[in-house]
């Protein structure tokens, strides 16, 4: 892979937008969401978990897989990397945050956002086109889509249920920062069907789903409504 | 203790050995003797032993299996042949494609979890090794009775095992197969294929050749694990303070995997290897001795070099064992500090343990003592070749004899739907999605199709659309009925899948599961399963690029049935032509393309519903399957088709089962005049698939076929949501759905 992927302008023509995707050992879904970035019109830059320094990003995608073997705890350890310390910082200046699968557990991971994922209730890994529902749209990396949109995206994990404490899930529920849920079979026992959640400011959004895996006609199941996400943070990033 | 050093074995020629216990023959331990013209040292007896075992020597499969070989069809496409870590075949725009199954079936048995992970983390390797990136894993299993209690624990231990390696290291899982009969009880098969790809010139063989060149381990620690039956020899050589007995099964760490795949791709983006090995069965001394005899010089290794896990291993102990995740690489002395670099970057421990000599003997030493004093083909190459006598065992005229067509049939429409949804929501017809759904089939974002489809299929080049296929097909009650056609039935499917969806069959990759050799009932149905696998590639066109052989696959006196699992890849130029199972436009006509002739025997309904295993297994027609095939493609390249599916085991209304039931839509089917609505429905005749043809296409798509000479038969068309076979019954897809969907789970939660 090269370093910065080369793409000319796309569709929606915001090629100047960087957006960093970081790869940890064990990171799986790092090219998959390259791809999706440079498909929504963003310039994908890759991120090594020992780098020090942010290569001038626009944004940040964590991005799924099993980073250090889900190792004690799945994030972990990947918390931990100097990458991690610049992106934490750079977050809570404001710098967009999206967190995939693994990358959402290392944003909990990191107390960006609250709450911790449990093995699925059914104990097996899950593999499935997930219908969920856009509940904030106004995310940084939702604002393509329009509030209570359904969507269809693949899922694919084994840590996946959500949990928390009542009272900062009512937190979350009062303050609108439930972003997504499962709609249809609560595939993992998450509680109150929670697939996705936000911060207070909209910049850092973390779910289980793969919006990544969802962004061309012809590969995987089939549906683009993932590519939403990308687009999201090039409006903002434009707009801003 | 002292160490068995080659001066050692000089000086006490008579001293006992083991070689029994490791399981040599006397005359197998009197070759060794010859060669060496001494005694073997205990490392070198190790090594002979574990080299010269089945596993690792085909012994007794070798003097059949190259007829692959010799009846191989003329083929452009093949880039590498049999021999090294696994084929590759040219698919076009500059790319290879490298492909192979290989088997884990006695771990997986004894411990489902580790076994299954670990066999998927070596034919990962395999492919690796050749210089590719690993783009996908297909999986094709077999089980005991599916109500039989033991199945509960293997089943699901070998799914998570599968899963929680292979969706660890990031590669889809788009195909396979699961398959239940008693006569796996006790024997459970795993098979595990991997396919890569990479560019003509990034080809890396298994050879080790440059005098001076360093030879480099990389990757995990070795452990005690995998040691099996060379514990035997560390008995012998330890005192009885340290445990005996080693896990023999292999533990894996799909993490480090992954960085030994990531930090190897890297390598081979910069050049820096000159030949390349996994570690698989037989460990250091399989690699080790394979390197160093397919190259030109010898080889010197100081063993006590080697990264341990377990301070504690004696030096056999190391040659032997299998622990996971290593590969070893020879490297120019000016690229070593770079390629240690790169393995630094990933967290990969890289140690270099010797160099190539221009000598001719691979050379081990053991604190500055040599303890190994080999010609390395003696022990990677020239292991003992046995003729097993081989003989038609007596039952099998009894066995065809007993003919399907006998059971007795439904009489009334009424019967044949209690029937169908017999069939459909049998354990080995029901939806495996139970299965698949815990692998993941998305990851690296090329999954075209994935398993329910008729063959797996990624893209390859995102910007031409280049894609391959792979199926894997397999049926061992039709290879027991007859083992010859029933290995080329498993290759007629194989290929059938492969077209079914648009793509060009264009190799073949094999794991031949049996029973043990030393039967000659056994070895009667391995010549003639190979043969009969040797004949059809030669008549299909799609040479063997290697494969696996998987022997003693019995319990007492009782083998498996034969099973030859047959891995065909094809080749799709754009992969948004490919052609999927599902029915989803009301309004389009079904077609059923080929012969039905009232073949029942091994049928799925044989088994399903009267329990019964006799006769004869379909004809096999391979000039119609190339037929099929090739309109099977055209259809699909030139938009004639919007779905096909193969016909196979259950026959037409599983089939059709099965692409309704994908595309939520049913169908109405008119039975064809002449065709009694008994065998039209469960006749599983080779060389036949159903396709779904846009009204606009249906004149073209017609002439098509009478053109070239293929049976087509408009029998129904898409519509509504039952499936009704006109004066004989409507089932409604939901409760066709709920029987096919709800037999695995129940079974196995």
């Amino acid at each position: 892979m090269t370093a910065t992927s080369s793409t000319a302008a796309g569709p929606t023509g915001l090629g100047n937008a960087r957006i960093g995707v970081v790869t940890f050992p064990g990171t799986l879904d790092d090219r998959d969401t390259q791809r999706a970035i440079r498909l929504a019109g963003g310039e994908a830059v890759e991120l090594w978990h020992r780098d020090k320094d942010l290569k001038q990003v626009d944004a940040v995608v964590l991005a799924g897989g099993f980073s250090y073997g889900d190792y004690l705890r799945a994030g972990a350890i990947s918390r931990f990397s100097p990458v991690m310390e610049m992106i934490i910082e750079g977050a809570r200046q404001g710098l967009p945050v999206l967190g995939i699968c693994n990358g959402f557990q290392i944003l909990t991971e990191s107390h960006l956002l609250p709450g911790a994922m449990l093995r699925n209730n059914h104990l097996h890994f899950i593999c499935r086109d997930q219908r969920l529902r856009v509940e904030n749209a106004d995310t940084a990396w939702t604002n393509s889509y329009e509030a209570g949109q359904e969507i269809s995206i693949p899922l694919k994990n084994i840590d996946g249920r959500y949990v928390a404490d009542e009272r900062t899930l009512d937190e979350l529920e009062a303050e609108g920062r439930v972003a997504f849920r499962y709609l249809g079979m609560n595939p993992n026992g998450s509680l109150r069907d929670i697939a996705g959640i936000t911060n207070a400011a909209g910049n850092v959004v973390g779910l289980m789903p793969h919006p990544e895996h969802a962004v061309e006609p012809l590969i995987g199941t089939g549906r683009t409504d993932g590519l939403g996400f990308f687009t999201s943070v090039l409006k903002q990033l434009v707009s801003a | 203790m002292t160490l068995d050093t080659v001066k050692h074995a000089e000086q006490t020629p008579d001293a006992e050995q083991p070689w029994a216990e490791l399981g040599l023959k006397p005359d197998e331990y009197a070759r060794i003797r010859e060669i060496l013209g001494r005694r073997p040292t205990g490392a070198e007896l190790a090594m002979y032993s574990v080299m010269w075992s089945e596993h690792c020597s085909y012994k007794s499969s070798k003097v059949h299996l190259r007829q692959f070989g010799e009846k191989a069809p003329a083929n452009d496409a093949m880039l590498v042949g049999i021999g090294e870590n696994a084929g590759v075949v040219d698919v076009g725009q500059g790319y290879a494609v490298t492909f192979k199954v290989e088997s884990h079936n006695h771990p997986s048995y004894v411990e489902p979890y580790q076994g299954a992970a670990t066999g998927v983390g070596g034919i990962v390797r395999d492919i690796l090794a050749m210089g590719a990136r690993p783009v996908a894993v297909v999986d094709p299993l077999r089980f005991g009775a599916a109500d039989h209690p033991d199945t509960k624990r293997v089943l699901p231990g070998v799914v998570a095992g599968i899963g929680g390696y292979g969706n660890c290291l990031g590669l889809p899982n788009i195909g396979g197969e699961v398959v239940f009969d008693a006569c796996y009880q006790g024997n459970p098969l795993v098979n595990a294929g991997c396919i890569g790809v990479m560019k003509h010139e990034d080809i890396h063989l298994a050879k080790a050749s440059g005098a001076g060149n360093k030879v480099i381990l990389y990757g995990a620690r070795t452990g005690g694990d995998g040691i099996g039956g060379v514990s035997v020899l560390a008995s012998e050589t330890f005192d009885d303070a340290k445990p005996a007995k080693r896990p023999a099964v292999q533990v894996g760490d799909p993490f480090q995997e992954k960085l030994l795949i990531e930090c190897t791709l890297e390598i081979f983006a910069e050049k820096l290897v000159a030949g390349i090995q996994d570690l698989g069965g037989a460990g250091l001394s399989c690699a080790t001795s394979e390197l160093a005899s397919a190259g030109s010089g010898g080889m010197r290794v100081e063993l006590d070099t080697v990264p341990l896990r377990d301070s504690s291993l004696s030096p056999e102990e190391i040659l032997m064992s299998e622990s996971q995740e290593r590969m070893c690489a020879i490297v120019e002395p000016d690229k070593a500090d770079r390629f240690l670099e790169i393995c630094e970057k990933w967290d990969v421990i890289a140690t270099v343990i010797g160099e190539v000599t221009d000598g001719s003997q691979l050379e081990i030493f053991w604190h500055g003592e040599q303890i190994v004093d080999v010609p390395p083909r003696s022990v990677a190459h020239d292991g003992p070749v046995y003729e097993r006598p081989y003989a038609r065992p007596e039952w099998q005229d009894a066995l065809q004899a007993d003919d399907a067509a006998k059971l007795p049939r439904p009489a009334t429409g009424d019967g044949l739907r209690a029937q169908v949804l017999q069939l459909v929501s049998s354990p080995n017809q029901a939806s495996k999605a139970w299965v698949t759904d815990q692998y993941d089939r998305f990851v690296q974002g090329n999954t075209v199709l994935a398993q329910p489809e008729d063959s797996g299929m990624v893209r390859i080049d995102p910007d031409t659309n280049l894609g391959v296929a792979i199926a894997t097909d397999g049926n061992g009650r039709y290879a027991k009925l007859d083992p010859y056609t029933g290995a080329q039935l498993a290759l007629a499917e194989s290929y059938r899948n492969v077209a079914a969806t648009g793509a060009r069959p264009l190799a073949v990759s094999d794991c031949l599961n049996f029973g043990s050799p030393e039967d000659p009932a056994v070895m009667w149905q391995f010549a003639e399963a190979t043969r009969g696998l040797a004949d059809g590639c030669l008549a299909l066109g799609t040479p063997v690029t290697g494969g696996n052989v998987s022997l003693y696959n019995q319990t007492g006196d009782t083998a498996i049935h034969p099973t030859p699992v047959v891995a065909v890849l094809g080749v799709i130029d754009d992969v948004s032509r490919r052609t999927p199972v599902a029915f989803a436009e009301e309004g389009q006509l079904i077609y059923l393309l080929g012969d039905t002739k009232e073949e029942l025997g091994g049928s799925a309904w044989s088994q399903v519903v009267h329990g019964h295993l006799g006769g004869l297994p379909p004809k096999v027609d391979l000039e119609r399957e190339k037929l099929l095939a090739e309109i099977l493609i055209s259809a699909s390249r030139d938009g004639m088709v919007d779905a096909a599916h193969d016909l196979s085991d259950g026959g037409l209304i599983q089939a059709l089962a099965e692409s309704c039931l994908r595309g939520g839509k049913g169908a109405r089917i008119v039975v064809p005049d002449g065709l009694d609505p008994f065998v039209f429905l469960f006749s599983e005749s080779a060389g036949r698939a159903i396709v779904a043809v846009p009204r606009s296409e249906e004149v073209r798509f017609n002439d098509m076929c009478g053109a070239r000479g293929l049976p087509a038969a408009r029998i129904g068309v898409i519509d509504g949501t039952d499936i009704t076979v006109q004066d004989q019954f409507t089932l409604p897809l939901a409760e066709l759905r709920e029987a096919h969907e709800s037999t695995i789970p129940s079974l196995l939660t």
